[in-house]
């Protein structure tokens, strides 16, 4: 019993790394099909750092962040100008990648605990408009910046990392911040986390300390999304400030809603999802029929926050869940023949007998109950 | 002189923001969210007054489309998509109302592609008054925008319905209890709020020509500033916000150095505001019940 | 004679104009059973406020055990002592009973656990959360939860809910508790129940408790000392049975 337990709890670092080890070989023995495969995992890789240090704020803390692009902007512009800076150094190599990193990463989670400070006073949409301006402002300093520093409206040129092993990394940061984030969540610490998001006034008067939980989930949170940005200014041969719009901020909040807000491993599962959605669609849909997709991604998402939010559909979520359509499903594949059966009984009207069966058999569990059997049986 | 000019252009385009801001203020008055899908109303309408346009050549007829037009389309989101959340944590209203805004920005995309489209409205020159040149449209747009805003304010103020409606953004429960419908009057904010959005969408085609799926998005957040300055659910404070942010970008192009960082310049007020005085310069302070 | 653990001064907050608690003067003894009575709108709950800083007092002060906590911040007040309830159920909604009870131990030294020793997993991290799960099933099975602990607050009748807010008060170890009608919405049954948990908890923890209450036999039955309060000023003061026989304070009740 113990030890099932402890497997449901590192389930999502084992199928993460078994891809991660699977995707390796292939890479070694260059058994994709084409090397644009390689370029679209680092994509998968990259939304699913996003989409996981996103949900810690939006999932746990109950705060909307609209800015989360703005943090990838800051560390793809930071470790890209590294990255530029160190190559005649050290070579397109991994030194300069892991330094890059770093700096890139430390740099996003200082923004964090700048745009935590106003988490402290602003709550809700306040906050989600703050974290949407810090976006825009920190996009307009980069796009306005000169030629020399940060390239300006022309972008940075950066370094694409010419060695396969990319996404490899980029896996092994996957696993890394799940690691820091699920043993944050699964200590006292996340448990001070939820608890601000359930009641702040309560958590307060229990004596938590909310300023201090508010900047670390911001500090994790950014320090996660400037790792995908450094990983994404290696992806690609040039960072430019229009890809990181609040519009894609909202993409990625989108991978954190439709995943289930405050699961990870649904964050995962629907970053991936969606990242390969974009890949394989983008050469179906052409034109305008492209944002069909962002049509249906729409519709999707409200569709998702009504059913699971509505003060209205409560009887109907506690009908009909996911976790209820498992057990059908289950149930039914376990003997479809006794399904037939228990539907066949449930369109019949059922007799005297059986009402009475039911019944008694009721009394006998709960004595307590005063229901007599031929009261209820009467038709 | 140049001065002048700037101010009155300043003017103009705060008048456009203030009826932006109008929409976000009263819904947030009443509703109590945060609509994030208004600014795409505005595009909405300016893809109206496109469409009748083309139609009839007779800009007035596509401004009172595009009225329509984003008036049923404001109240049918209010009724599939907010109201079945009314109740629910402001997280998931905000994440549907950015769902909308989604919707319909792809929406409109997949109808007219994404390549921009031109609609002349009026072209009527410029005014000169000694050595003053002005567009005509901006003085129109000045005029009308402070027409439409001393007719709401007059509506608010003077009618039964106008005082049910600061009834509901005061305590919907105490109004419902007084016999004020409180859906009905949520439906009608909504209404006149699109209306408001079309009307900025008209007054915004006057002043630039060029239509797109996103044309909404960033005046929406800049009037979105403007309701915050000028305090929340307040109307005067929506028109006085919006007025200052007019001026405040009006200056800030005319400035060489920093008319790139226009943008940055009013997010940055918005984050001050937020941070030194939450409730704006004409809202009232609410505190929460312990 | 015991010491004196709350001792209020001249307490008084005023919101724009209106004043709605004044010149309030009230000490609370070691495990005394002190009650906090009125009639609604007095300004009971606004003391609390105060005593756990979520209101700043615009006069006078309060010490706790001796020091001045007049207008320190929620946070710090609850490391020093003072724990409350509130009277519209303030629960954690979507974490379980037992993780309640384990925010209210957060702070308490012995488990002391810095973040990196939680995120890194050091051994420290296993032993502070094995003792704080010992800890916290104690708790609540003084407020007779203990059965219930892997079932989300939600889910809790209301009776349950504001025995688990007392627990997870009681978790914060406080010198002094603050019950806000512990016994709203509950059935005579559940009232006598509480009646003795209440009773139980001071008298095996040596604790002090502060309650507002309505219910007048559930004050009468188990306050020793009483202050009336109505529209933010002391009606009366003292012995329970006395206090609530002044004829101002029938007066408050009845009207007239």
């Amino acid at each position: 019993m113990k030890k099932n337990f402890k497997i449901k709890h590192y389930i999502n670092y084992i199928v993460v790394a078994a891809l991660g080890i699977l995707f390796t070989v292939m890479a070694l023995t260059d058994s994709f099909a084409s090397p644009l495969a390689l370029i679209q995992l680092e994509k998968i890789v990259i939304a699913v750092l996003l989409a996981v240090s996103l949900s810690v704020v939006v999932g746990f803390l109950g705060e909307l962040s609209l800015g989360h692009a703005g943090f990838m902007c800051v560390g793809a512009y930071l470790g890209g100008k590294v990255s530029v800076l160190l190559e005649p150094v050290l070579g397109n190599s991994f030194p300069t990648l892991l330094i890059s990193m770093a700096v890139g990463g430390v740099v996003a989670a200082a923004f964090g605990v700048i745009i935590g400070l106003p988490a402290l006073r602003l709550r809700g949409d306040y906050l989600a408009i703050v974290t949407l301006a810090f976006g825009e402002i920190v996009r307009s300093i980069f796009m306005n910046s000169s030629r020399e520093t940060f390239g300006g409206s022309l972008g940075l040129a950066t370094p694409r990392f010419d060695k396969k092993y990319l996404f490899m990394v980029g896996f092994v940061m996957v696993l890394i911040c799940l690691a820091v984030i699920q043993n944050m969540m699964k200590s006292k610490h996340g448990r001070a986390i939820t608890s601000i998001r359930d009641s702040e006034i309560a958590a307060r008067a229990t004596g938590i300390n909310v300023t201090k939980y508010k900047l670390i989930v911001f500090t994790v949170s950014s320090f996660f999304a400037g790792i995908a940005g450094v990983l994404y200014s290696f992806s690609n041969n040039n960072v430019q400030s229009t890809n990181f719009s609040y519009n894609y901020s909202i993409e990625i909040l989108v991978m954190v809603v439709l995943g289930g807000m405050g699961s990870i491993n649904g964050s995962i599962i629907a970053a991936t999802l969606i990242t390969f959605l974009d890949i394989k669609l983008q050469t179906i849909l052409t034109g305008n029929l492209a944002v069909l997709q962002d049509f249906i991604y729409a519709i999707v998402l409200i569709l998702i926050v009504i059913y699971n939010n509505a003060p209205g559909l409560k009887n109907f979520r506690e009908k009909y869940n996911l976790q209820s359509l498992i057990n059908k499903i289950a149930k039914g594949m376990q003997n479809p023949a006794k399904r037939r059966d228990d539907e066949a009984k449930w369109h019949r009207v059922p007799t005297k007998i059986e009402i009475d069966e039911v019944l008694s058999t009721k009394i006998q569990r709960d004595p307590t109950t005063s229901i007599k059997p031929d009261k209820g049986g009467n038709d | 002189m140049e001065i002048l000019e700037t101010l009155i252009n300043g003017l103009s385009i705060g008048g456009t923001y203030a009826m932006i801001a109008l929409g976000y203020t009263m819904v947030y008055g009443i509703a109590k969210m945060l609509n994030f899908a208004h600014g795409d109303v505005i595009m909405v309408g300016g893809y109206t007054i496109y469409v009748v346009m083309a139609q009839t050549g007779y800009p007035l007829i596509g401004l009172a489309a595009a009225i329509l037009f984003c008036m049923i389309l404001g109240v049918t989101v209010e009724k599939l998509a907010y109201k079945p959340l009314r109740g629910a944590s402001p997280l998931a209203v905000l994440i549907t109302a950015i769902g909308v805004s989604y919707l319909l920005q792809s929406t409109a995309q997949m109808i007219f592609g994404s390549s921009p489209k031109m609609v002349t409205l009026l072209d009527l020159g410029n005014v000169k008054l000694g050595s003053l040149k002005i567009q005509w449209n901006v003085i129109i747009t000045l005029i009308a925008s402070f027409v439409i805003m001393l007719i709401l304010t007059l509506f608010v103020k003077y009618t039964r319905t106008g005082r049910a409606m600061v009834a509901v953004s005061e305590d919907k429960g105490a109004a419902q209890l007084m016999g004020i419908n409180s859906n009905a009057i949520i439906t009608l904010t909504f209404a006149i709020g699109s209306a408001l959005a079309a009307c900025a969408g008209f007054f915004m085609l006057m002043k630039s020509p060029s239509l797109s799926n996103t044309m909404g998005a960033m005046p929406g957040i800049k009037a979105f500033t403007a309701a915050v300055i000028g305090g929340i659910g307040s109307i005067p404070g929506a028109m006085l916000g919006g007025i200052l942010i007019g001026i405040v970008e009006a200056v800030s192009y005319k400035i060489t150095v920093i008319a790139p960082y226009t943008d940055a310049i009013e997010f940055l007020i918005l984050i001050i505001i937020l941070l030194v005085k939450p409730s704006g310069i004409l809202g009232k302070k609410r505190r929460e019940k312990v | 004679m015991s010491k004196t653990v709350l001792k209020i001064e001249n307490l008084g907050i005023t919101f724009g104009g209106l004043k709605a608690v004044q010149h309030l003067n009230l000490e609370v003894k070691e495990k005394q059973l002190y009650g906090l009575v009125g009639p609604n709108g007095a300004g009971k709950t606004t003391v609390f406020n105060m005593l756990t800083g979520v209101y700043k007092p615009t006069e006078g002060q309060f010490f706790l055990d001796g020091e001045n906590l007049t207008g320190k911040s929620q946070e710090l007040i609850n490391h020093k002592g003072i724990a409350r309830t509130f009277q519209n159920i303030r629960l954690f909604n979507n974490m379980s009973v037992i993780n309640n009870v384990l925010v209210g131990l957060h702070n308490q030294p012995e488990f002391k656990c810095g973040f990196f020793t939680s995120v890194f997993r050091f051994p420290r991290h296993f032993k502070a959360e094995k003792a704080m799960r010992e800890r916290a099933k104690e708790i609540l099975r003084i407020v007779g939860l203990e059965e219930e602990r892997n079932n989300l607050s939600c889910n809790l009748p209301y009776g349950k809910q504001r025995k688990l807010e007392i627990a997870r008060a009681l978790a914060t170890n406080p010198k002094l508790l603050l019950l806000d009608e512990p016994a709203a919405g509950m059935n005579p049954q559940e009232t006598a129940d509480l009646m003795s948990i209440v009773r139980h908890i001071r008298d095996e923890y040596n604790m002090t408790i502060l309650l507002i209450e309505h219910d007048m036999k559930f004050v009468s039955g188990l306050c020793d000392e009483v202050t009336v309060l109505n529209f933010g000023t002391v009606l009366a003061q003292g012995e329970t049975k006395t206090a609530l026989n002044d004829p101002e304070v029938v007066k408050a009740y009845i009207g007239g």
